[in-house]
């Protein structure tokens, strides 16, 4: 899938991605992307189109546990998020929420603002200016849930399935 | 060879020999989350069932926007209320008792030895007891909640050997900055920290859990403080004896090993807008400020207030200065009452709100507007958090805090002679 790259340094925190007075408050994930990365860059949110990706620096998503900083900006039609490295909240945050997360350290070194990039994420490639990177394979356990598309509706067929178990052992 | 504190526990539980990187399925001891409670249980409900696994796992606290400021808050509140009844979880704690962190730990829901999962960052604090605790997401939450499973890496641990004493009106709060300022704010991403050394060993409990509590400021997964006499006498008192200590081996292998002498440490100032923009008093003594706040799950316990009352006590805050005191529990607004702690507040000009997480994330109880500056006993100062994005946060120990409210600028504490 084809989109633009949104960069952005090092330390991204969850109260820049999706500010704190808007946390106890219940919006729906189209809400949501309305403020995503408010705080930093309040152009993100009118500009962004499905399929562009997010690359950053260290610690992407570091701060608080709030999973609308995840959720905003899968909303926001965000394809996947390529950083030095993730804040471990904010990582697991975006794999539950189906959000896939990489680290690749080349990628965020040759790519820049507005640069046009297609995403294959079957494949685990991304082709950039003529240039082609290999996105690390992610593990077992995370790609199930990010093809069930989150952590909830893959519980969800984990206790379908252990129910269905239980009926035929009884 | 030897095995760390959080290889050891994440391995007993597990039922397995487990090393650093190995990724294991944990049931915890206790789920803790907060006004976040509402969103859970929204995801909880997607999940096609009705019962929460084991409801005595739960731990409830409404802390983040007590009592409800506006009509939303208070629905979000009716529904965690009504889910409580529901579900039959009896560690349940309304807007009357105070911030998670500080309650969880004040009823002894986090002893030794157990695995303790929450809806918070901050989350990290009860390793101050020697249990192994980290936070986590909503969704991830909802599915414990219907599975009474986790999957976890099983992380490297960095080793912090304290060494020496703490200077007088120098404190934990210093301490925690100073390593944040070193090693910056994504040196233990993904890994543990333990805290050790003779400078660990006297700290006391209210202290370690400013250290445990920060350690997520630096990435930490989790904290851990060897539990010792301090630890068990505290249980002791709560009448609860049925924990297993973990302990890290001593030749379990470290990442890294970090080394701090506390002799000579300066008291911290956490410059906007990154918790490792550290830089000693000295370097930010003068700036002006318009709030100062004293509390949050950081620094809003007991010994918190002490050294505050002790510097405001007879003394008037800068006119031009808002100061609000924020205990972090009941119990604790209740010995500084006992104390005559909150008299001296009254008297010197501050504002003592009810106990819970104020306006640390700036949603109600004293936001700040634009241009304004606030230095704060809390572990963030991220662009916005406290209200407006064109707004500074200041972090720093209550010391310095209370100093600088009485000068109306930041002051080094150890000019408050006494």
């Amino acid at each position: 899938m084809k989109g633009k790259v949104w960069k952005y340094g090092d330390n991204v925190n969850t109260d820049v991605i999706f500010p704190g007075k808007y946390t106890y408050s219940p919006l729906t994930p189209e809400e949501m992307a309305q403020h995503a990365l408010e705080d930093i860059d309040p152009e993100f949110a009118r500009q962004v189109r499905p399929g562009d990706i997010i690359v950053a620096g260290r610690n992407f998503g570091c701060g608080s546990s709030r999973e609308q900083a995840a959720i905003c900006l899968k909303a926001a039609g965000v394809q996947a998020i390529i950083a030095r490295s993730f804040a471990r909240i904010f990582f697991r945050n975006a794999i539950n929420q189906g959000l896939p997360v990489f680290v690749q350290e080349e990628v965020v070194a040759g790519l820049n603002q507005g640069d046009e990039v297609d995403l294959e994420l079957e494949k685990g490639e991304l082709v950039a200016g003529g240039k082609r990177w290999l996105l690390p394979p992610l593990p077992l356990m995370v790609l199930k849930i990010i093809k069930a598309g989150g952590l909830i509706p893959y519980t969800r067929q984990k206790l379908a399935d252990s129910r269905e178990d239980e009926k035929k052992r009884t | 060879m030897g095995q760390t504190f959080s290889e050891k526990i994440l391995g007993k539980r597990a039922g397995q020999k487990v090393k650093a990187g190995d990724i294991v399925v944990v049931s915890p001891d206790r789920i803790l989350s907060h006004d976040n409670t509402a969103a859970i249980i929204n995801e909880f409900r997607k999940l096609g069932i009705s019962q929460v696994r084991d409801p005595e796992k739960l731990v409830i606290v409404l802390d983040h926007v007590v009592p409800a400021s506006s009509e939303k808050y208070a629905q979000n509140h009716k529904i965690i209320r009504e889910f409580v009844r529901e579900q039959r979880v009896r560690n349940f704690f309304d807007i009357n008792h105070g911030i998670c962190h500080q309650v969880l730990s004040e009823h002894g829901l986090a002893a030794p030895g157990t695995i303790v999962i929450g809806a918070d960052s901050h989350t990290t604090t009860y390793g101050a007891f020697g249990a192994f605790s980290v936070g986590v997401g909503r969704s991830e939450v909802a599915s414990v909640w219907a599975t009474d499973e986790l999957w976890l890496r099983v992380p490297e641990t960095i080793k912090i050997n304290l060494e020496g004493q703490l200077p007088p009106w120098v404190y934990a709060k210093d301490i925690i900055l100073k390593i944040i300022g070193d090693q910056g704010a994504d040196k233990a991403n993904y890994q543990a920290v333990e805290f050790s050394g003779p400078g660990a060993k006297a700290l006391s409990l209210a202290s370690r859990m400013v250290l445990c509590n920060m350690a997520a400021e630096m990435g930490a997964k989790n904290a851990y403080f060897h539990p010792d006499k301090k630890v068990f006498d505290f249980f002791q008192e709560l009448g609860i004896s049925d924990y297993e200590v973990v302990t890290s081996d001593e030749d379990a292998q470290y990442s890294e090993v970090i080394n701090l002498n506390l002799d000579k440490l300066e008291p911290q100032v956490a410059c906007p807008h990154t918790v490792d923009n550290v830089r000693p008093v000295s370097e930010v003594e003068g700036l002006p400020f318009h709030q100062a706040l004293i509390g949050t799950c950081t620094n809003g316990r007991l010994e918190d207030l002490e050294v505050a009352a002790q510097i405001l006590r007879g003394k008037k805050v800068h006119p031009q200065v808002r100061v609000l005191i924020i205990p972090a529990s009941q119990k604790e607004l209740l010995k500084a009452l006992e104390k005559g702690l909150i008299k001296i507040f009254n008297e010197s000009g501050c504002v003592v709100i009810n106990p819970g997480c104020g306006p640390c994330l700036g949603a109600h109880q004293g936001v700040l507007a634009p241009g304004e500056v606030a230095l704060s006993t809390a572990n963030r100062n991220f662009r916005g958090r406290m209200g407006s994005r064109d707004s500074f946060i200041y972090l720093a120990s209550p010391a310095t805090v209370a100093a600088s409210a009485i000068e109306g600028r930041i002051k080094d504490p150890r000019k408050c002679l006494l």
